[in-house]
């Protein structure tokens, strides 16, 4: 045969060798159960055929738009009792649905240029307007409001991704999802309990150290009469364990504690399970970063013999007096088993969310469906394939063998595309691997009948497979590109199995125009090359 | 061996059998979608994809009961709880699904939990307060030998513990389908000792969770509104290509096509009571890129004879085109056919669904190509002629307005070895 055509072979045979190491990658030893394994490391299976947990959350941004706000209020009431400018009241009116925004009513009018100059000096993610009667209103500028929401889903995905390592998941995906809906979306293969995971997940671990400014009281309308009917504008209603409660009486208490926080979560440098070395009880020992433990010296040096509250998830964990200054080290004790305190630890350690997490969809395979799934695609697949196979050969002949070996270097150069972009196979994508071979078959049926076509009107072999070839080409480009075209947009619109399943559409129509083209061609070629003059092509 | 070796059907004289078929089965799926609206308020059933709710896939040690299964989890006041036998009916397994008002976004697997609970029954407590082993994850077996240590194995143990429980885990999921009935089942798995230690913390329920899928209302809406989004997008792509590649008409008639052939399939799973999902969904987008497939050969086929046959009227040359790729298409829709057939008859529960479109929209696809996309055409021509306009569709141009015609210059879509 002549040179031309042996380069093509080889080429071939090249392209081969190349997407079946895409298949295996590098096996450790080549006997059947090492191949297999290697196999499995490159080809990764989708949830749905491997068991496991499929979650979307949403970040709960106003939460963090709340702390933000809190803490502005807080500073804007410090700055203006130091500037000396009164107020009558100063309030967040609709916490629900505009956390940032803050109303202060009864700035004197001579005051109003220092009240502007608080804000834009001190507050200059805010901007202020006035309102009727001497009132304000402060609410955060658009830009900065969007950049914190962003910012809290992005901390949310850190935090989680945190958690997530921590406890060991293999091959955990965490990623933002959808547009513009503070979502995320996890995928935990090989979890089939997932209530254990989304409660480390969700739980906010928001840890803040404040004063405590009154309490226990029995109930919450005992703690109002003692300040005689009115809450305190800087203070707020918090429960906790009733210390007082005999060990294992679940009495609840009511605190009065500041808003204001002397140490928040941000400070922590690391937690550890412990035990109490007095009662032997379980407890988190943490450790401050340097600049959290020069605050809460300042703090603690500032209040000795007022009474602190150690608050997580705005519930009271305990309660103690301030003796001396603390530097940098404390402890959380109150109710733990050694499993909850081991899980708290972690939470600490891996940062507090910013914000709540609400679940918006759940969906868990069991391992034992993902394994009947796979076979049951399997077998399908090769069902299919054996049929479309042997009917080939029946219909055409010895050109069914050009068919067949076309089909299948597809399917190899379909499952090495995977291999080699670590794309996932989901259910759909078997199934798209099934019609792949369908619908590639297609290719060759139309150059098949346009070769025995032409054969019938009389021109010599190879002029009829040249003018097969040429003539099927365009349909064949227009077909492919019209379902890539499909199945990009199912990519972009689908979600897990779906994606799957347009991967495999693409790579298969991919591999085919390849294979159709190029590699039955170089067949038909080497066939014709060995042909006698006038001898017939069996197709 | 040859079929349809020459062939001279006149497709286009029988259109009014066609259009009266297509008809007669499109009338029937809008009949069978607007009584469903009707009474439901969906026109076609909705997976849990796109209603919201929650389903428990469950499968069972011995033959279940729905309606006792059904009246446990109503005694915990789920009301509005469904259950049906599930799949093939040797494998025992039971779908219980909750409308979307148990299933609210702040709790989202209060139902689940729910469902779980009325299962076990009075399992745990009557028990002993031993856990259940069917319904146990390998962490949790781990975690229990860790503590009890029947190996003796002392401080290494973590490791093979947790490989313990997970191969426990793997034997009943892999092998067993995710139930055992007894502990003798793990005898050749583990060892005894520890077959004996399970005894004491754990008993066997009859039952055990293969799937789970919980949709809250939010995401449901955002599906939807993806689903719609991207056919719509789908459509609009085919449009776009057809028209640069053939004539505007040409992308018309295929969308009118593919049009008829996704209200003929979505109105057989109305009628069939069948639901759709996102699955079901991606069938659709890839039985319309079938069709339209099958639409462009026949396309390709008349524009190259139109070239040919230039003295002819577009009637015959279409009719000859078609017959032209008879063989093609019959074989093409066959093979393909076989091999959706396979996934439906063996590929699982699972794809039921999808592969059903499938088999559908390949069928009507096909038979669309020919019934419905190439009578647009030559019924477009013929209505222009009737206007004493000039017939668009001949010769091919690919200049903008209707009137430029290419001359003699060479097609651009030179054939290429």
């Amino acid at each position: 045969m002549n040179k031309n055509l042996a380069w093509k072979l080889v080429v071939i045979v090249a392209i081969l060798l190349l997407f079946v190491g895409g298949i295996l990658g590098i096996p450790k030893d080549w006997s059947g159960a090492g191949l297999l394994a290697s196999m499995k490391s490159q080809i990764h299976l989708g949830l749905d055929l491997r068991g496991g947990t499929h979650l979307i959350l949403q970040v709960q941004v106003n939460d963090a738009v709340n702390v933000d706000s809190d803490n502005a209020m807080a500073r804007l009431k410090e700055d203006m009792r130091t500037r000396k400018i009164g107020y009558a009241d100063i309030t967040k009116p609709d916490v629900a649905n505009r956390p940032d925004l803050i109303v202060v009513k009864g700035i004197p009018p001579d005051k109003r240029g220092d009240f502007q100059s608080i804000v834009s000096d001190r507050l200059p993610e805010y901007e202020t307007t006035s309102g009727a009667e001497n009132s304000w209103t402060v609410s955060m500028k658009p830009q900065n409001l969007a950049d914190l929401k962003n910012r809290a889903v992005a901390q949310a995905i850190e935090t989680i991704r945190n958690r997530i390592d921590l406890l060991g998941v293999s091959e955990p995906v965490i990623q933002e999802h959808g547009l513009g809906q503070y979502q995320i979306l996890v995928q935990l293969p090989g979890v089939d309990d997932p209530a254990r995971v989304k409660d480390i997940m969700q739980s906010t671990a928001m840890l803040e150290i404040k004063q405590s400014l009154g309490g226990p009281y029995p109930s919450e309308q005992a703690a109002l009469q003692d300040k005689g009917g009115v809450l305190p504008p800087d203070a707020m209603l918090l429960s906790g364990r009733n210390p007082r409660a005999a060990q294992g009486d679940e009495g609840e208490a009511w605190y009065l504690i500041s808003r204001a926080s002397a140490i928040t979560g941000r400070d922590l440098r690391g937690a550890e399970p412990g035990r109490s070395a007095d009662t032997n009880q379980p407890r988190v020992n943490f450790v401050l970063t340097g600049e959290g433990g020069r605050k809460f010296y300042n703090f603690t040096s500032q209040h000795v013999g007022d009474s602190l509250a150690v608050v997580l998830d705005n519930k009271v964990m305990e309660v103690a007096t301030i003796r001396e200054p603390i530097k940098d080290q404390g402890e959380i004790s109150g109710g733990f088993t050694e499993e909850s305190a081991k899980d708290l630890a972690l939470t600490l350690r891996s940062g507090a969310l910013p914000a709540g997490i609400k679940y918006l969809e759940e969906r868990t395979v069991g391992p034992s469906l993902g394994a009947d799934s796979i076979r049951d695609g399997v077998r399908a697949a090769i069902i299919g394939m054996v049929a479309v196979l042997f009917f080939m050969l029946f219909y055409y002949h010895w050109a069914g063998v050009n068919a067949d070996v076309a089909l299948l270097l597809n399917l190899v150069i379909l499952l090495g595309f995977m291999g080699f972009f670590g794309a996932v196979l989901t259910l759909p994508g078997i199934a798209g691997v099934i019609l792949t071979v369908g619908m590639g078959v297609d290719s060759n049926v139309l150059i098949f009948e346009r070769i025995r076509e032409e054969l019938r009107n009389g021109k010599t072999p190879s002029s009829a497979v040249e003018q097969g070839f040429g003539h099927a080409w365009i349909t064949i480009v227009d077909t492919h590109v019209t379902t890539i075209v499909s199945a990009a947009i199912l990519f972009i619109f689908g979600t897990g199995p779906v994606k799957g399943f347009a991967t495999t559409l693409v790579f298969g129509l991919a591999a085919n125009l390849f294979t159709a083209v190029f590699v039955s061609r170089v067949i038909f070629d080497w066939v014709l090359s060995r042909k006698q003059r006038g001898e017939a092509l069996s197709i | 061996m040859e079929f349809f070796k020459n062939s001279n059907i006149d497709f286009l004289g029988k259109k009014w059998y066609f259009l009266a078929f297509s008809l007669f089965f499109s009338v029937a799926g809008l009949v069978s979608m607007g009584h469903r609206w009707a009474s439901t308020g969906e026109p076609v059933p909705l997976g849990v994809d796109f209603r919201g709710g929650t389903l428990v896939y469950v499968k069972y040690s011995h033959t279940p009961d729905p309606a006792a299964v059904h009246s446990e989890i109503e005694r915990l006041g789920l009301k509005n709880a469904r259950v049906q036998r599930y799949g093939e009916s040797g494998n025992n397994e039971v779908l219980i699904s909750l409308d979307i008002q148990e299933t609210s976004e702040q709790a989202l697997d209060k139902g689940k939990t729910q469902i779980i609970d009325a299962l076990e029954g009075a399992g745990s407590s009557a028990h002993g307060g031993k856990q259940d082993l069917n319904n146990a994850s390998s962490l949790t077996l781990a975690r229990y030998l860790l503590e009890h240590d029947p190996l003796h194995l002392g401080v290494d143990a973590n490791a093979r513990y947790t490989a313990i429980g997970q191969s426990i885990v793997d034997y009943r999921d892999k092998t067993k389908g995710g139930v055992l009935s007894s502990l003798d089942e793990l005898r050749g798995t583990v060892d005894p000792a520890v077959t004996a230690s399970l005894q004491d913390g754990f008993y066997l329920s009859d039952f055990g969770v293969r799937n789970v899928e919980i949709v809250g209302p939010q995401v449901g809406q955002q599906l939807r509104k993806q689903a719609i989004l991207a056919t719509l997008y789908s459509l609009a792509g085919m449009l776009i290509y057809l028209a640069l590649r053939f004539e505007w008409i040409y992308g018309v008639a295929a969308v009118l096509t593919v049009f008829h052939d996704t209200l003929i399939t979505v109105g057989a799973f109305s009628l069939l009571d069948r639901e759709i999902s996102l699955t079901v969904i991606a069938a659709i987008l890839t039985l319309i890129g079938y069709s339209n497939n099958d639409t462009i050969v026949v396309f390709d086929r008349i524009r190259e004879n139109i070239k040919l046959l230039r003295r002819e009227n577009l009637a015959d040359i279409v009719n000859k085109s078609i017959n032209q790729t008879l063989s093609r298409t019959i074989l093409t829709a066959g093979l393909t056919f076989l091999t959706v057939l396979a996934l439906f008859l063996f590929g699982g529960e699972v794809l039921r669904g999808f592969s059903l479109a499938l088999v559908i929209g390949i069928l009507i696809g096909t038979y669309s190509s020919i019934a419905i996309a190439a009578p647009i055409l030559v019924a477009y021509q013929e209505w222009r002629t009737g206007r004493g306009q000039r017939p668009i569709a001949m010769p091919v141009r690919t200049g903008v307005g209707p009137n430029q015609v290419k001359g003699s210059a060479q097609p651009k879509e030179k054939v290429k070895a």
